[in-house]
């Protein structure tokens, strides 16, 4: 069943391949064309030999005409009964006016051939081998002088039986034709396929971040090998700009992390050290927490720096959003029930996306943290996931203040907090970093007015079902 | 409990060196990775705390080659590279815990005593007690005094880190990476109204006291003395 499905996913693939299309016009036209020069080479061939045969036939009649005028009836029996023991193809038949046969090879007039004058067609009977076989001969009967009939004709039936072949096998050759056609644009687009299909893979590979993927040449050296070296040559320079920027961070997170955990340490050594009833203990903790606080915020930015260098592109895997969704909820219960809120979770089935837990679950709890900050007490915060025709939306409904239509896009940049909430802890970066991880997913983060209140929404691309692993 | 420490920055290895042994530890000191390895390889320690990236050999590969030797010791990784995927690389490479620098010494502290309390083979267990307080890990019920506790599934778990844990300071962040297997900072500090659900639910009414708050390091559990 599987397999089936398989097989015929992939002929759907190859039938609407550009190839297979293009091979099909072209058989098509071949085909029509080819049966049509054919056609009238044989049709004219066909022509030509009837004309032959008449103009053999007209020239044996003139002549018998002349032995008769020269040699009256017993004459022209004579010669035709000579010309009959020759065992040519040629057909006579000589009458009286009482129709009485004189000389020939016939035995009687045919029908078609009572038409007096022209030429015909008929059907005989001729012993072959022991055997009365029914041929086909063209022919001309007419009366001579003084009412005798005289039929001359010849045999044509080996070219009837030419004609006949000819017709029954022409639709033959056309089918085989088209079949032949199909089956090597069948063959032409699974190439062609097998080529672009390498190159697809490489692609989504990179995409997943996997950026050492290269697209694989054959030994051909065809514009595919030519378009794949192009694709390389952009490839390496991309890794190497990513190694780059991987390197960047690496080192910028490595040079302020070392001298802050010094400092850090130094702090901590001190508050150790210090007599408990020292009153330099509290400036000492005050000095740690701002430390810890300088930390969360470069911490968070390293983050943002990471999610929007694609660097983090290689931790994707495949998630279910209802299982994020239901993990960080049930986190923030507590927390929301303390202050009085309702946090209402909406249950969804599985919503598969492609995505790195540990972000999008940060980027939850960065907005529903928000919301339960800004809510006050006997509010509710709704978090739902359900599949929208855009996508797969992860949204966060609070009936706090909201944020004002136009300073929404503004709260998505870094640092930025609105005036009435300067002073309530939080490093301003939250929702940047949800925006970040949006963009890193490919999704779109979008606030909107919940009446009252702020409804954040991130919609993620629906992530393409893949396909089953019956090729290579 | 002797302890292995890997870090090329002198000052914080200094630091980390002097704060272990005031926490009563034998503490060997390496600025790089060859004497490092060499170190883990020759002597007995009960844990080893290595410096993600150090001279000669980095941090992953020393951890890989003690591993490649049959070295089970439990190894805790500091690192102060960018984190998203730096700590699936370090619990590839063999490390059983991972820290980010700047951390806090008690972070620190709690978690190398918790990773080599995890090295003795506990026996597998079925029931968790601390004092008066059972946990059922089969039935996944609790009982204080023989009074029924009732539990949400992600209390129980909560529960059962820190009974197994039990005389162990624990941290918010072990809690959140353990329990929730989150590993990133909530803004607000979830897990302390979690606990303090906990509390109302195992401590409440009772005598004694059992879940303790460890000023300026996290939680601990156990019975009373």
């Amino acid at each position: 069943m599987a397999r089936n499905s398989g097989f015929w996913h992939w002929a759907q693939r190859v039938l609407h391949t550009q190839a297979f299309r293009i091979t099909l016009v072209f058989v098509f036209f071949y085909a029509v064309t080819a049966t049509a020069l054919v056609a009238f080479t044989w049709w004219n061939a066909q022509r030509a030999l009837d004309a032959q045969t008449d103009d053999t036939i007209e020239a044996e009649v003139s002549g018998l005409r002349e032995q008769y005028q020269r040699l009256g009836v017993i004459g022209l029996s004579d010669v035709i009964t000579g010309r009959v023991g020759q065992h040519g193809s040629g057909l006579y038949l000589l009458q009286s006016p009482t129709s009485s046969v004189l000389a020939g090879n016939l035995v009687e007039l045919p029908t078609s051939a009572k038409l007096m004058g022209n030429f015909v067609e008929f059907d005989y009977q001729r012993h072959l081998e022991g055997k009365e076989v029914t041929r086909t001969a063209r022919g001309r009967a007419f009366f001579l002088q003084g009412g005798f009939l005289l039929l001359v004709g010849r045999d044509i039936s080996d070219q009837k039986e030419s004609r006949r072949l000819f017709t029954t096998t022409l639709p033959w050759s056309v089918g085989l034709m088209l079949l032949f056609g199909i089956g090597g644009g069948i063959l032409m687009s699974r190439n062609l396929l097998r080529r672009l299909d390498a190159i697809t893979r490489t692609s989504s590979a990179i995409v997943a971040g996997d950026f050492s993927r290269r697209v694989p040449q054959t030994a051909s050296h065809d514009e595919f090998d030519a378009l794949a070296e192009n694709l390389n040559v952009m490839l390496e320079r991309t890794e190497r700009l990513m190694k780059g920027m991987r390197e960047v961070v690496d080192s910028v997170a490595h040079d302020l992390r070392t001298p802050l955990n010094r400092l850090r340490n130094r702090l901590e050594e001190m508050q150790r050290r210090i007599d408990p009833e020292d009153p330099h203990l509290d400036d000492i903790d005050a000095a740690i927490a701002e430390t810890d606080r300088l930390i969360t915020t470069f911490n968070a930015l390293l983050l943002i720096a990471e999610a929007d260098s694609g660097i983090t592109r290689g931790t994707m895997a495949p998630l279910d959003l209802s299982a994020v969704v239901a993990d960080v909820a049930d986190l923030y219960a507590p927390l929301a029930e303390e202050k009085e809120i309702v946090l209402d979770v909406a249950p969804a089935g599985v919503l598969t996306i492609e995505g790195n837990r540990s972000l999008v679950s940060q980027a939850l709890a960065n907005l529903i943290d928000n919301a339960i900050k800004y809510t006050p007490a006997g509010g509710h915060v709704a978090v739902s996931a359900g599949e929208t025709p855009r996508g797969i939306d992860l949204t966060v409904a609070d009936s706090g203040p909201g944020i004002p239509a136009e300073d929404r896009a503004r709260v998505l940049e870094r640092f930025v907090r609105l005036e009435k909430s300067r002073n309530s802890p939080g490093t301003g970066l939250g929702l940047s970093l949800v925006a970040a991880v949006a963009r890193m997913h490919d999704a779109k983060l979008t606030l909107g007015d919940n009446t009252p209140g702020l409804k954040a929404t991130i919609t993620f691309p629906r992530t393409f079902v893949k396909k089953p692993a019956n090729r290579e | 409990m002797r302890i292995l420490v890997v870090e090329d920055d002198l000052e914080a290895q200094r630091y980390l060196v002097n704060g272990l042994k005031e926490a009563g530890h034998v503490v060997d000191d390496a600025a790089d990775g060859d004497i490092g390895l060499t170190l883990a390889l020759s002597r007995p320690y009960d844990c080893a705390i290595i410096d993600r990236m150090l001279p000669k050999m980095d941090g992953l590969t020393v951890v890989a080659e003690m591993r490649e030797h049959g070295n089970t010791m439990p190894v805790l990784f500091l690192s102060a590279l960018s984190e998203v995927d730096d700590r699936v690389k370090g619990l590839k490479a063999g490390g059983d815990d991972y820290l980010t620098k700047p951390y806090a010494f008690v972070e620190l502290l709690a978690r190398i005593d918790a990773l080599m309390r995890r090295r003795a083979p506990a026996a597998v267990k079925t029931k968790l007690a601390v004092g008066d307080l059972e946990l059922d890990l089969l039935t996944r019920t609790g009982t204080r005094e023989g009074q029924a506790i009732d539990l949400q599934p992600r209390e129980f778990r909560l529960l059962e880190y820190l009974m197994r844990h039990a005389g162990q300071v624990v941290t918010r962040t072990m809690l959140l990476e353990s329990v929730w297997e989150y590993h990133f900072d909530p803004q607000t500090n979830v897990i302390d109204v979690h606990i303090s659900r906990l509390r109302a639910k195992i401590d409440k009414g009772f005598q004694s006291q059992l879940l303790h708050t460890v000023r300026g390091a996290g939680y601990m559990i156990r019975g009373a003395k």
